[in-house]
């Protein structure tokens, strides 16, 4: 799998693959923290245009991604949620911890 | 009016490539029971965190076999992961919310939460050494939504 990642202005762009699943999550979180290592980042976008299919391997992925940006006092954002995307957001309390107005 | 029955049963390595296959097993399997959408994704959901559990925690072996069970049963749906692993230690520890057992993988604790939140029933059998049976059962009856 690849992903596209942009970097626009310190914001890491990630555009979510069709499925989250646990097999995917592992190399997204890779990714995202050698990207935020290597580059001045400080907010990290997750955008859903694509994602049809989550389980509850992305909150791995969101709640370790939003400690690392605490640490470089960032912040981690969800953009273009479809419903599923948001059932599971509200189901796992997701929605309270990440922000969505980016 | 009879009951339709059907009843399928598969076996995969426990490799996580093979969650999505899982998913896509049991997608076309209802398929014929006419789920919305919805019901279909919360199917595909459950499934795959009770996958996903027998691979990293009950084997962590990616020879070992994951066993997938679909039943229908009228308007009853019925979905079997079985694995032959370590089994759960405590079982009502293991379905608390935010639970997990292996922090270090980035795991957050709630697949048997959303088993339980998005199927209608679920049960976990589990015998330390020999292994793990999650059944989850979902009603999938027309024109009846949440």
């Amino acid at each position: 799998m690849e992903l596209q990642y942009r970097i626009e202005k310190e914001s890491l762009f990630v555009p979510m693959p069709q499925e989250v699943d646990h097999h995917v999550a592992k190399s997204i979180s890779r990714e995202i923290d050698f990207l935020i290592d290597s580059w001045h980042v400080r907010q990290v976008v997750f955008d859903f245009t694509n994602t049809e299919f989550m389980d509850s391997s992305v909150i791995g992925v969101m709640i370790g991604r939003k400690h690392t940006m605490e640490l470089y006092h960032g912040d981690v954002f969800a953009i273009h949620m479809g419903d599923r995307a948001k059932r599971i957001f509200e189901k796992s309390g997701l929605d309270r911890i990440v922000r969505t107005d980016f | 009016m009879e009951e339709i029955r059907n009843h399928m049963e598969a076996s995969f390595d426990a490799k996580s490539v093979n969650e999505g296959l899982a998913r896509m097993l049991v997608a076309a399997f209802m398929t014929e029971m006419n789920p919305t959408l919805e019901q279909l994704a919360d199917v595909k959901t459950a499934v795959s965190e009770a996958v996903t559990n027998a691979i990293i925690h009950g084997y962590n072996d990616e020879s070992r076999q994951v066993k997938l069970v679909c039943e229908r049963n009228g308007e009853e749906l019925t979905v079997i992961v079985e694995d032959e692993g370590v089994g759960i230690d405590d079982v009502e520890q293991a379905m608390q919310p935010f639970y997990t057992s292996k922090p270090e993988l980035e795991r957050s604790g709630m697949g048997f939460s959303f088993m339980e939140a998005f199927m209608d029933k679920l049960l976990v059998e589990s015998r330390k050494g020999k292994g793990t049976r999650i059944i989850l059962t979902k009603y999938i009856a027309e024109g009846c939504e949440e």
